[in-house]
């Protein structure tokens, strides 16, 4: 029995707070490889149930949709010092499911979108997405092989992103790719909103 | 089949009107679940019909953590309540214990507000977006990644 810790010790532990990062982008452009590979644990699935009662009409008339679905979305958990713990969550990639990203952006430290240069339109709808919430994202191009390499200036016209969103490439696979990317996300994050070394005189 | 005609209140252009807010179904007593039903249980008979906690809002990122070993005979607490307090000896997201128990987000959400309410579980919820200036969760993120 580990009931020698007692109720009051357990209470006395302060719970570590958590962040998220978002990890979008089109289908199968290597969400979950990323999220697996810098997870550590088995990355997790989480299923929100739908019903017709998750959709705010009352006019159903014509839309008479009441079926079940279920959309999944992978995660994975770093645990980190000083009372923080990160998670990772890569988004539901079928885009009938938007609804479903507010609830992972909300309060996200930011967001990574994957692209594959041989579908670069497919991650359009998350830059859209990021741009418009004010959430600070990176570009990251998953190296794929057989894909033809492009400068990533011409990545960053074709995508039409502002100067100031980093773009970059990567290989979800690896496991010193996918940190340096996610380094890159926070170190961006920090500029987008202010955040300096010096402290804030309150 | 509805013939595709253009419908003049189509409910799926701009903004939809108003949600009318489902009816809550009075709070059963836990007690009347029936505990025998095998495996088949729809989640919102372990919810006895509920679909919101009664408090707490519960983010997917919502670290728990149980106040105490699993309760021996506790009354009004089904099988997925000690299931949760069980997995949550150690700190747990919202998300992970979704994954866990394989059910759906929010059904594991009214579960997890009955277990706050009764004092099972404590709660620690994510800093919202607006507060993101702390320069320490940056470097503790940064420095995370860095001793992956």
């Amino acid at each position: 029995m580990d009931s020698g810790r007692s109720r009051r010790e357990v209470r006395a532990r302060r719970l570590p707070t958590a962040v998220k990062i978002v990890v979008a982008g089109g289908f199968g452009v290597g969400k979950t490889t990323m999220v697996g590979t810098v997870s550590e644990t088995q990355p997790l699935r989480t299923e929100e149930l739908l019903t017709d009662e998750s959709v705010g009409v009352d006019d159903m008339a014509g839309v008479e949709r009441k079926k079940t679905t279920t959309v999944a979305m992978d995660f994975g958990r770093i645990t980190m010092r000083d009372d923080y713990v990160l998670y990772l969550f890569g988004t539901p990639g079928q885009e009938r499911f938007w609804f479903m990203w507010d609830e992972v952006a909300l309060g996200a430290l930011g967001a990574v979108v994957l692209a594959d240069t041989r579908r670069l339109s497919d991650c359009f709808p998350s830059v859209d997405y990021f741009e418009r919430r004010s959430t600070p994202f990176v570009v990251a191009v998953n190296c794929f092989e057989g894909a033809r390499s492009y400068e990533l200036e011409e990545i960053q016209l074709a995508l039409n992103l502002g100067p100031k969103v980093p773009v970059m490439l990567c290989d979800a696979r690896e496991l010193g790719s996918c940190k340096q990317v996610l380094i890159d996300l926070v170190l961006h994050a920090m500029k987008s909103r202010g955040v300096t070394e010096t402290p804030q005189s309150v | 089949m509805m013939p595709p005609e253009e419908h003049p209140l189509d409910p799926w252009r701009d903004e939809p009107p108003p949600a009318v807010p489902a009816p809550r179904p009075p709070v059963q007593d836990p007690r009347l679940l029936d505990e025998n039903a095998g495996p088949m249980v729809r989640p919102y008979v372990m919810t006895s019909g509920r679909i919101e906690p009664t408090r707490g809002r519960f983010d997917l990122i919502t670290l728990v953590m149980a106040e105490g070993p699993e309760p021996e005979g506790a009354i009004g607490l089904g099988p997925e309540h000690l299931s949760i307090i069980r997995l949550c000896q150690s700190v747990l997201s919202v998300a992970e214990i979704t994954g866990r128990l394989d059910l759906p987000v929010a059904t594991v959400r009214v579960l997890l507000g009955d277990l706050f309410d009764k004092g099972f579980v404590s709660m620690q919820e994510p800093e919202p977006e607006a507060d993101m200036h702390d320069i320490r969760l940056y470097k503790a993120v940064i420095d995370g990644l860095r001793a992956l």
